[in-house]
């Protein structure tokens, strides 16, 4: 018999659930309040990127990932999710970062990351400010438009036999041995299930606790600045030394640090900062003034550059600042798939393949459980299940 | 000057105007804020102070005594130093700040340099209007199809008429003053298309007859009309602009109730520029971000909620005019006078007007307010517009979006609301951010829901320098 899958959330980590476990002939429905890729998913960059990624599980994923994003392309189109395989150059500001930085790459490099170093960097972005002293470039960091890339998978997944179901998830059905049956919604809806994905994003702690799987998912706001189109101006996605520690950092406060790229469309996005708030949507004119200043300091054309629009979104994150990927052994069916923080567009079809072939017990498309242990959730829980 | 304000009022429209005179008559100390280089806003739009004695323009204006009086009454506070008015001046974004707010603007005096600043004030009101809202339709992209409300500025902001023989169409009384506007300037109107029927009026005799001084001013238009021999032409609009390089002919259709055209009815008339023009869209981009709700107005617009005293449901933040739904200057001038007598009432201060004035403003605002509603009832948007489209019709011009893209986003890509739209076909993307195209984008998608505009958190447009050297001045 075919096992039946609710995946909760219509992200690009959902939409790339239900792409792949369809795709492996699983019985597939996907469930959100809201539209597709309405979440955190549409205020991001799109970014794909290995470069910001110390050597360790989440690095093993984003390898994995950046080869399932080509064959999407391939399988898809890439013209229909626009992947730009533009390349990441990272920038350092003095010597000393120059140094730190390649220190940096050369452990990204033996862990399988290919890295070129830069002298000049100019030599490959023309318009960066003078008296930079080097950087690295990541030819495998690429970009999609992250809400047509959810909507593709989803649509290939609906394609393939999944559906997708509007409605709330509010709780879980359980039958023998408290595993999982269904889920419930806010109508009163019963979706018959034998596996439930929680997909849910920055809400995928709130989702997980309704499961009677909590984890803890809490949210990290960010503003993107978008620019008035222009030519061609910034060819890689462009970011200074400092981002790689910030992305890794517990700090409360307000942290920015200078990432620069061009879109398809011909605005330039600007990014990224990091405020520790809750779900306060609040507008933050101080964080846009910041993340100006920096960019002008590394591309000074900008100066003359009209800003036209900002956004502001909340990552999902995990204490530990990896994503939780695996089944709750407190609930047996419910299977983690979120708190990618910042890195959930370029984790999602890896994040696919691992549920999916978490869900068929075999690897599935590269994705072999027994190599990514380092995200199952048991490492929030003590040996006795309770949350630490 | 900014430390010690009392009050920010930002547009200084007929809106903002009387809120700023009424406040400052009460003793507060006010910054009136506008993007314009004289005040007026769009409806007492006036050529540049130097010009203004070259271009005559006295005979387009309605309300001229008001405006004067409340120009006068801010140039006097302004001379006294009650008064700080930066005029050339865009708020790019409005925040609450411990007590009060911080409303960031961009100053363009010497543009094209843009300075960044900050104002700072325990209350804050926010008079910022409307513009015209579009609906496009095949060839409302070719040079010489303006918005009416464009036409007018032109005519009032510098005597300019932009074209010889022109046809305007659409929905509403405000097509009356262009064509009277345009005519009285020479100009051959060609047609005067008006969508709804006449007697869509006779379902709402209330307002009407409580209304009495709309009848003289839509009398004094139909005079001006009938001495030029311009028509009327109800249940009809332009479902087409035809041109090469700039429109040169619009096909003009009779239209049934559902304001589908009728067949074998379209007449091609030969033109050199068009007006179109179906209602306002409320200018809610301030608004929106500081977290006021919204109620929906009968035009189809979401507005702010106010209370009668022009309070927004956030503490300390009034609206005025337009913003609080689409009704005119006179209904505008009252709500200003409203909102400020609130703000002198929360700041302690005493009032202005005196409990017979503010009685008799109040009356005068509830009337003009149904006015409005039978205005708007009897104007709407046709439901069959959407069939004057073709696949191929740009619908978003900034990013060259057509129908036939919106229509399969809808039907495709599962999108019901016009940020989903936006999303997947990039319609509201680009320069003007959707203010243009939003409403509809929203009609073809869920024309059964009160349009309500996209967040815009930078309201307009700024230069990364200015926003650069605040940052580094802190």
């Amino acid at each position: 018999m075919t096992l039946k899958v609710v995946v909760v959330g219509a992200g690009v980590v959902g939409a790339a659930c239900a792409f792949h476990a369809t795709s492996a002939g699983l019985d597939v429905t996907v469930v959100d309040r809201g539209a597709v890729g309405s979440g955190t998913t549409s205020r991001g960059e799109g970014n794909i990127l290995l470069s910001d990624k110390e050597p360790g599980p989440e690095l093993d994923l984003a390898r994995l990932s950046r080869a399932l994003w080509d064959e999407v392309g391939e399988e898809l189109g890439p013209d229909s999710f626009e992947l730009d395989r533009k390349g990441g150059l990272v920038v350092a500001s003095t010597t000393e970062g120059l140094a730190a930085l390649g220190g940096f790459a050369a452990r990204q490099e033996a862990a399988g990351v290919r890295v070129e170093p830069v002298g000049e960097v100019r030599d490959v972005e023309p318009h960066l400010a003078p008296g930079l002293p080097g950087g690295i470039r990541y030819p495998q960091d690429a970009q999609v438009q992250p809400v047509l890339a959810a909507a593709v998978l989803l649509r290939a997944a609906v394609e393939r036999g999944a559906r997708f179901h509007p409605g709330e998830v509010t709780g879980a059905v359980t039958g023998r041995e408290g595993r999982v049956a269904g889920v419930r919604t806010a109508v009163g809806d019963v979706l018959p299930a034998d596996a439930i994905v929680n997909a849910a994003g920055t809400w995928g702690g709130e989702v997980g606790r309704r499961l009677g799987a909590p984890v803890e998912v809490l949210p990290r706001r960010g503003f993107v600045l978008v620019t008035e189109p222009l030519p061609p101006m910034v060819r890689h996605k462009v970011y200074s030394a400092d981002y790689v520690a910030n992305v890794a950092s517990s700090d409360a406060g307000l942290e920015t640090s200078c990432v620069v790229e061009g879109t398809r469309g011909g605005t330039i996005l600007i990014g990224a900062s990091r405020e520790r708030v809750g779900f306060d949507t609040t507008m933050n004119p101080a964080v846009i003034t910041r993340l100006a200043a920096q960019a002008c300091r590394l591309f000074p054309f900008l100066r003359e550059t009209h800003l036209i629009r900002s956004y502001r979104g909340f990552r999902p994150y995990c204490p530990d600042h990896l994503p939780v990927v695996g089944p709750d052994p407190r609930a047996p069916g419910v299977i983690h798939a979120c708190g990618h923080e910042g890195a959930g567009i370029g984790l999602a079809p890896a994040t696919g393949a691992l549920v999916t072939a978490h869900l068929l017990g075999r690897p599935w498309r590269g994705a072999d459980p027994a190599a990514h242990t380092g995200l199952l959730p048991n490492r929030f829980l003590t040996s006795g299940g309770a949350p630490e | 000057m900014s430390e010690s304000t009392d009050l920010i009022v930002v547009g200084a429209g007929p809106a903002g105007m009387a809120a700023a005179v009424t406040a400052l008559a009460g003793g507060l100390r006010v910054v009136l804020v506008d993007s314009g280089t004289a005040v007026g806003g769009q409806y007492w739009r006036h050529p540049p102070e130097h010009a203004r004695a070259a271009i005559p323009t006295d005979d387009l204006h309605h309300g001229l005594r008001e405006y004067r009086a409340l120009s006068q009454a801010l140039s006097a506070h302004s001379r006294r130093g009650r008064l700080d008015l930066r005029l050339a001046h865009h708020v790019w974004s409005a925040v609450r700040e411990d007590d009060g707010f911080a409303v960031h603007v961009v100053d363009r005096r010497d543009a094209p340099r843009e300075t960044a600043g900050v104002l700072r004030a325990p209350r804050l009101l926010v008079a910022t209007g409307a513009y015209d809202r579009q609906l496009p339709f095949p060839g409302w992209d070719l040079p010489g199809v303006l918005t009416i409300g464009g036409l007018q500025a032109l005519l009032k902001g510098g005597g300019v008429a932009a074209g010889s023989r022109v046809a305007l169409g659409g929905t509403g009384p405000f097509l009356l003053p262009v064509a009277a506007g345009l005519a009285a300037r020479g100009v051959d109107v060609v047609a005067v298309c008006e969508a709804a029927h006449p007697l869509a009026w006779l379902r709402h005799p209330g307002p009407l007859l409580r209304n009495p001084a709309k009848w003289t001013e839509g009398a004094r238009y139909g005079a001006t009309l009938a001495r030029h021999g311009i028509r009327v032409h109800p249940r009809t609009a332009i479902t087409r602009a035809e041109g090469g390089d700039r429109v040169t002919a619009v096909r003009i259709a009779s239209l049934r109730p559902d304001g589908s055209p009728r067949l074998g009815t379209e007449r091609q008339v030969q033109v050199d520029a068009v007006g179109v023009g179906w209602g306002f869209a409320p200018q809610l981009d301030l608004l929106v971000p500081l977290g006021c709700a919204l109620t929906d107005a009968p035009d189809g617009n979401a507005v702010v909620a106010v209370d009668g005293g022009q309070r927004t449901t956030v503490p300390g933040l009034y609206a005025a005019g337009e913003t609080c739904g689409v009704g005119g200057a006179a209904l505008a001038v009252g709500e200003g006078r409203l909102a400020a007598e609130s703000v002198l009432a929360d700041s302690g201060a005493a009032p202005v007007l005196g409990r017979r004035g503010l009685s008799a403003v109040r009356s005068a605002v509830a009337r003009q307010r149904g006015f409005a509603r039978a205005m708007a009832l009897a104007h709407p948007i046709p439901p069959a517009w959407p069939a004057w489209l073709s696949d191929d019709t740009v619908v978003c011009r900034c990013e060259e979006v057509t129908a036939g893209a919106v229509r399969s986003a809808c039907t495709g890509g599962g999108a019901h609301d016009h940020r989903q739209v936006k999303q997947l076909t990039r319609a509201g993307m680009g320069w003007c951010q959707g203010r243009m195209c939003g409403p509809a984008v929203h009609c073809l998608t869920a024309q059964e829901q009160a349009y309500t505009p996209a967040e815009r958190l930078v309201a307009t447009p700024i230069s990364l320098g200015a926003l650069a050297d605040i940052d580094e001045e802190h």
